[in-house]
């Protein structure tokens, strides 16, 4: 019983080492957003609150949790108060997965990637819950374009991530980043990763596939009856969402922890840096797509994720199967 | 061991409760709820036994996809309250519980049969043409199997899947008039001869624009 305990503590301090710093970068990444969006657009920004504004996140949650938190009275009070637990809980278990480096990983299960899959595909309830327990218009229009947006851009992260382990011969993550040593996939597989980082907008309901929240139809989609904390929560597991999406994005294309040159001045720096280079890296990409893309109608997202990305991302899949076999480099033999 | 039976009895509580509440709970978008809830935990308990695959294939498939579309139908067809019809005394007619009972009648004998078969599953396993191994992992594994003793199987059933969805489409697709659509190669190849009109307008008539 005691060596029980002993396993158990250590656990959940590896988890408190690993959540806390997510939660805390959460609310910078807010704050990155932010100064990215401000700086594309020639505005300041958030910048008054401690040096380079960098403590606004931290008034605005303060700002959050002391706000009324208000259960519509005709409201599914119980699906109501759980949607936003759900979506903050499925954002930050899915950071179980992500090795920093290695050996540097929660969880390292063999079927990691498959892990990361399916906590990101139940993602979309969270929303659904949020916008069907508001019982209100607004909301529940935002939650079902949310949940057919989220869907179909599914189907073809799916279909890329078989790209990707077509090349590797494993789901473990760590295998993934192993097989990147030599060339990021990021390189052989270059169309993959533009059609992976444009469904991870999609998926994560960022600008420019951001409807199920647009603001001009939809007042602010499935959030709209939410408020306080609760709408704090939603917005933390957002963005949880998107740098989760970002982590994958290197981990899958851009070799994850590896240096780009493994020469010395780079292969100094240890491996969770360059994890988190490349995320913020991609992150910044997902700003200045916010920043300059206009909004796109819902038919043109529908036609895209199903008529273009599907059929193209399956085309890709035969090409990289006939070229490895061809090539005889199937791995895993 | 203490620990792993102990999340074991709770999965499949949360299992067992769960799928009982699917039946009783009187809001159908509930019901889905503690569908889904019940996947979940069968997708935990999958992944208890080691097999990590099914169970994370349990979650994608089931939970992510199906359930999704589950709720979207109970969302849109606005059934979600149905006041009262469980455990009333009151016969309304209807002829879905005779029907009810008889699926359920065979699903139970279906059950016994396979507990029946449960007796047998030791001289199964020594009877099984392919070893089973442990040394590798259970994705590898299953694809092993999948891909090759059962190919035909799997294309066919991926075959009928295509067929049906395919069918699906067909049924309920219908041409409506009216509907504006937007061609990308229209509104590309579009020059400026054809796009722009330059008329001599006639003081106070206007010019008259045919549409």
């Amino acid at each position: 019983m005691d060596s029980y305990f002993s396993i158990l503590f250590t656990e959940v301090y590896k988890i408190l080492f690993l959540v806390v710093p997510v939660l805390v970068s959460v609310a910078m990444i807010v704050w990155l957003d932010r100064r990215v969006w401000a700086f594309v657009q020639k505005r300041r920004g958030p910048n008054v609150v401690g040096p380079f504004g960098l403590f606004q996140s931290l008034a605005d949650a303060l700002k959050y949790i002391f706000k009324e938190i208000i259960i519509p009275a005709s409201s599914n009070k119980l699906v109501f108060v759980l949607a936003p637990v759900v979506t903050m809980t499925l954002a930050l278990i899915s950071w179980a997965v992500i090795p920093f480096g290695e050996d540097f990983v929660l969880a390292d299960i063999n079927v990691g990637i498959l892990y990361l899959f399916a906590v990101s595909s139940l993602g979309v309830y969270g929303i659904i819950m949020g916008g069907w327990a508001s019982n209100s218009k607004y909301p529940f229009l935002g939650a079902i374009r949310s949940a057919a947006q989220m869907v179909s851009y599914e189907v073809s992260i799916g279909v890329i991530i078989i790209n990707v382990l077509l090349c590797v011969g494993s789901l473990n993550l760590s295998d993934i980043v192993m097989a990147q040593q030599n060339l990021w996939f990021v390189i052989p597989l270059f169309p993959m990763f533009v059609i992976f980082f444009i469904s991870a907008l999609a998926e994560t309901n960022r600008p420019p596939f951001d409807l199920p929240e647009a603001e001009a139809e939809l007042v602010a989609g499935y959030q709209t009856e939410y408020s306080g904390m609760m709408y704090a929560m939603f917005w933390l597991g957002e963005y949880a969402n998107i740098l989760l999406m970002c982590a994958m994005g290197a981990v899958l294309f851009l070799g994850g922890w590896l240096s780009p040159i493994d020469i010395f001045p780079f292969n100094a720096i240890p491996g969770p840096f360059w994890l988190i280079f490349k995320i913020l890296f991609l992150f910044i990409l997902f700003a200045l797509v916010k920043a300059t893309v206009p909004r796109y109608r819902y038919d043109q997202l529908m036609k895209l994720g199903w008529k273009i990305f599907l059929p193209f991302s399956l085309f890709y899949v035969v090409l990289t199967s006939s070229f490895l076999i061809y090539f005889d480099l199937l791995p895993g033999k | 061991m203490i620990a792993h039976s102990v999340f074991f009895y709770i999965f499949s509580l949360i299992a067992i409760v769960s799928a009982v509440m699917v039946t009783v709970s009187k809001n159908t978008v509930h019901s889905v709820f503690f569908l889904i809830l019940d996947f979940i935990s069968i997708s935990c308990l999958f992944i208890m036994i080691g097999a990590e695959f099914l169970g994370m294939i349990m979650l994608i498939v089931y939970v992510g996809a199906v359930a999704v579309l589950f709720l979207f139908v109970v969302m849109m067809l606005n059934v979600a309250e149905q006041k009262g019809q469980w455990f009333s005394s009151r016969w309304d007619g209807g002829t879905h519980i005779p029907v009810g009972l008889l699926v359920s009648l065979i699903i139970f004998f279906e059950l016994i049969i396979v507990i029946g078969g449960w007796k047998y599953k030791p001289d199964l396993l020594n009877s099984l043409s392919i070893n089973i191994s442990t040394e590798v992992t259970n994705t590898r594994s299953i694809g092993n199997v999948l891909y090759t003793d059962y190919i035909l199987l799997f294309q066919i059933s991926g075959m009928i899947l295509l067929v049906a969805m395919i069918g699906a489409i067909v049924l309920t697709y219908r041409e409506r008039a009216g509907v504006k659509r937007q061609s990308y190669v229209k509104q590309i190849s579009r020059e400026r001869d054809e796009g722009v009109d330059l008329v001599e307008a006639e003081r106070n008539k206007g010019v008259k624009i045919d549409a």
